[in-house]
């Protein structure tokens, strides 16, 4: 491949393989906004609709866009949000305040950011002054000074609006919302959130000064749609500088999508979740395992990169355990089926152990009890057991009740796979009567 | 692996060939998760993604690959221990400082929140923009549960946040499954880092062999070593440190001239009990490294002499202290009905068998001790001590003194005077060491060893 000289159009297949990486990578990580959302117009032209009556008209609005997370949401409002500040005299008007529930913690240091978004007159340099108390009614003095004619509208974006309603009595919320049912300054208050039952979280005040205007981003896809929404994820771009490896890999990827094996892997994770973060997140392990020397997705990628996505963890961590660890974790396991899930301490597991070494002949594992002290604090460590109550400080450390965080199955598997794992201690957990 | 394969593992087109292969050397054992993460970082221009969450067990090479790669491809990084950072603050101002300077960390305020932090971060990246990916590690990032709610979900998502080309990295021992917040969060890609297996722990730890002995000699050593260790600890650093700590017993033999380098099977006959002594006193830090290369060097002595750190356990106390401690141990362990046939002189016919009904389901020495009231505790001790003992204050404050010790813990409320209750917090080994200094024999007085 590298040895086709040709038009001036084409360039060596490592620069190519760069630049895919680079336009993919964008769409993956950083979540590039695509030219037009997909399946969710009628919700676009909705919220369009409803911020371009803020911005051009001067009338109040709020809306909620609530759907489950990786759903686009964020990405539904950049959007509407890039079309809306294509028209001219929206985007001299329009003044934006952005807010996150991560990030602004409580109301004053919610307040303070709108001031500073705002750029209103208590701002030096990049400093906010005056108490919380000061700056409210500094706020509130601004927006009701204004009226719908004169002044120019505020779109609030709220991120994780429902961090927002665990504030001290939802002061932010009140005032925001109260603004905009009564006739000041104009402001469209837009909040953004996973929750379903986001209005309950609402005090009564609040909630009926809201619109109870809903957006909401369920998907309906079907697996045929998914795996569309999979190629064109994949798909290059028009204006790919070297157009002969465009449609290459273009074909590539549709050949891909075809293939039996891949399918059953996008079958599985479409099971599983339907979002796009999860579908970026596989295709990204896909995409890194794509070098000059290998230019295309194989099927074997996809399987391999499906496979560090489902892989057990626990499975995984109880596979690097050392033998005494997991001879441990098998007389819990038998305590377990003894006792139906009663909590055990180190004394029972420890004994329960040495009647396993009892009926053996030779006595290969015959530790001392600190040793096995040790083996079990490190299980503690890891979280693969947990003490029954917290306070731990006023028992002994070998009499605090237990309980194991792994079920049956996990330890039966693990048991399989574990590397030279000697006999009886394999049939010693397989006797359902430890 | 010769050093073909290992870059061969390792190739990546946006690093030079050079860099690479002075990664692949410091990693043993580890190119194939390096050569994982560095695809998935990409090339330093290129976008990565927000978040990567790599997990495996302790010393298993987590931030050591990390921090070859991001040291030897000079990737700007900032690396960042949870344990260190008790305030926030702290884990803002590291950031900031490894990534801009520091003058940009001094314009955090004097409590930042992480809006503050997201602020500065925003407007300092606007003066100086990202070319390369700026990494965040975060090592022991289990620690960072215990601290603000919204600080995980926050780093999960700080690409979006500060709209930099940033990627945040945790490290931790704990499973994924044990992070995730209520509602959810940005999910990180997870990369598991499998252990190492006992040939690759073979051939790690026969890497930092003796120079004034062969290589195949140090590589037998490790193999006997790690015939003894290996089923109960797999941790590299530990084996590594227990490796040095023993090798010079080991060459003793040869010093003395009494066998040769090959003559494996009276090497191994010579370390193999002193190993398995070591992983009952070093390996526990019973005994310290240091006192663990002194008793190497004493060797006329046995090396059991030096008291490891359990043996001083054993305190001097008042004569009726031990009495009250033995009585506290009976009240602990046996049942309350039981006490008038041990306790009392003249207690009438007990039925054997009515007696011996031993229908819990475990013994006492399984389940722990129980809780007893002080005035079980006086009349035990009363009938265990032979002479007349008057309550005076004395017996009172020594029963509160040995709850100060820690020998007893009081299990009621600290405000209740009257019938406090009180468990026994010693073990079998220490009250039969107590009772034989008062020749009192407490296997007799225990209703589980009957």
């Amino acid at each position: 491949m590298s040895k086709r000289k040709g038009k001036d159009a084409h360039m060596p297949v490592g620069e190519c393989i760069t630049q895919l990486q680079k336009v993919l990578r964008e769409r993956f990580c950083c979540q590039k906004l695509p030219e037009q959302p997909e399946a969710v117009e009628a919700q676009q032209k909705h919220l369009l609709e409803l911020l371009k009556r803020t911005a051009v008209h001067g009338e109040s609005n709020s809306v909620l866009i609530v759907g489950p997370r990786g759903a686009g949401k964020t990405m539904l409002l950049k959007c509407v949000l890039r079309d809306l500040l294509e028209e001219k005299e929206v985007q001299k008007n329009l003044l934006q305040v952005h807010l996150n529930g991560l990030l602004q913690t409580d109301d004053r240091i919610a307040l303070k950011e709108i001031t500073r978004q705002l750029n209103l007159e208590n701002v030096v340099g990049d400093k906010v002054f005056g108490s919380f108390a000061e700056n409210l009614a500094f706020l509130l003095e601004a927006l009701k000074k204004g009226d719908r004619s004169s002044s120019r509208p505020v779109l609030f974006v709220l991120d994780e609006f429902d961090l927002f309603a665990h504030h001290k009595n939802q002061t932010l919320l009140y005032n925001l919302f109260d603004v905009s049912q009564s006739a000041q300054a104009p402001i469209a208050v837009v909040g953004v959130t996973c929750r379903l039952d986001v209005l309950e979280l609402l005090e009564k005040r609040v909630k009926s000064r809201f619109s109870h205007r809903q957006i909401h981003l369920l998907s309906s896809l079907t697996l045929p749609q998914y795996v569309e929404r999979v190629q064109t994820q994949l798909s290059l771009p028009g204006d790919f500088p070297d157009e002969k490896f465009a449609e290459d890999w273009n074909a590539s990827v549709k050949t891909l999508c075809e293939d039996k094996s891949v399918e059953e892997v996008f079958q599985r994770h479409f099971n599983s979740s339907k979002d796009y973060r999860s579908m970026h997140m596989l295709l990204l392990l896909c995409l890194s395992r794509v070098s000059v020397s290998k230019p295309t997705i194989k099927p074997a990628d996809v399987l391999e990169a499906s496979r560090i996505c489902f892989t057990d963890a626990k499975a995984n961590m109880l596979h690097g355990l050392s033998i005494l660890e997991l001879c441990l974790i098998i007389a819990m396991k038998h305590l377990n089926d003894v006792y139906e899930g009663e909590p055990f301490n180190l004394q029972m597991v420890h004994n329960e152990f040495k009647k396993f070494l009892h009926r053996k002949t030779s006595s290969m594992y015959n530790f001392e009890q600190p040793v096995i002290m040790k083996a079990f604090e490190h299980l503690q460590q890891l979280e693969l057991i947990r003490p029954v109550d917290g306070s731990s400080a006023k028992v002994q450390r070998e009499y605090q009740l237990m309980r194991l965080m792994l079920d049956h199955s996990q330890i039966m598997e693990a048991l399989q796979k574990y590397p030279q794992c000697p006999t009886d201690v394999k049939q010693w957990a397989m006797s359902a009567f430890g | 692996m010769t050093s073909a394969t290992m870059t061969a593992l390792l190739q990546h087109s946006g690093y030079e060939e050079e860099k690479l292969q002075r990664v692949a050397e410091k990693l043993p054992c580890r190119e194939v998760q390096a050569g994982m993460l560095l695809s998935l970082m990409g090339q330093p221009h290129q976008h990565s993604y927000p978040s990567i969450f790599i997990y495996g067990h302790r010393a298993s090479g987590k931030s050591h690959v990390m921090q070859v790669l991001l040291k030897e491809l000079q990737l700007p990084h900032a690396t960042v221990s949870c344990v260190e950072c008790v305030s926030v603050a702290l884990l803002f101002e590291q950031v900031l400082l490894s990534f801009f300077g520091c003058d940009a960390a001094s314009l955090l305020p004097r409590s930042p929140s992480l809006s503050d932090f997201v602020r500065i971060y925003r407007q300092q990246c606007s003066l100086s923009p990202a070319k390369e990916t700026r990494y965040i590690v975060m090592e022991k990032a289990e620690l960072l549960r215990d601290t603000d709610a919204n600080l995980l979900p926050a780093l999960l998502r700080l690409q979006e946040l500060v709209e930099d080309n940033v990627t945040v990295i945790l490290l931790s021992e704990i499973v994924w499954d044990k992070f995730r917040p209520n509602t959810g969060c940005f999910e990180p890609l997870l990369l598991h880092f499998p252990d190492y297996s006992k040939g690759e722990l073979h051939q790690i730890l026969s890497q930092d062999k003796h120079p004034s002995y062969s290589a195949e000699f140090y590589s037998s050593y490790i193999n006997i070593l790690l015939g003894v260790f290996y089923s109960v600890c797999r941790d590299l650093r530990e084996l590594r440190h227990l490796a040095a700590l023993n090798f010079s017993k080991f060459c003793e033999p040869l010093a003395e001239g009494k066998v040769k380098e090959t003559d494996t099977h009276k090497l191994w006959r010579n370390i193999e009990p002193h190993l398995k002594k070591a992983m009952q006193t070093v390996y526990l830090r019973e005994v310290s490294s240091l006192q663990w290369e002194q008793m190497q060097q004493m060797e006329e002595k046995e090396t059991g002499t030096v008291r490891g750190l359990s043996a001083h356990t054993h305190v001097e106390l008042p004569y009726y202290s031990k009495f009250l401690l033995i009585a506290a141990y009976l009240a602990s362990y046996n049942p309350a009905r039981t006490d008038k046939r041990f306790f009392l002189k003249h207690h009438g016919k007990i039925r054997k068998t009515n007696f011996l009904k031993k229908n819990e389901k475990t013994s006492n020495h399984l389940l722990g001790p129980k809780p007893f009231p002080l005035d079980r505790l006086l009349a035990i001790f009363y009938s265990v001590v032979d002479s007349r003992v008057a309550p005076t204050a004395s017996i009172f404050s020594q029963i509160s003194s040995l709850v100060t010790l820690q020998l007893l813990t009081q299990v009621s409320h600290d405000d209740q005077l009257d019938a406090p209750k009180y468990k026994c917090a010693v073990s079998m080994d220490f009250i039969c060491a107590i009772s034989r200094t008062v020749n009192f024999d407490i296997v007799k007085y225990l209703y589980d060893f009957l």
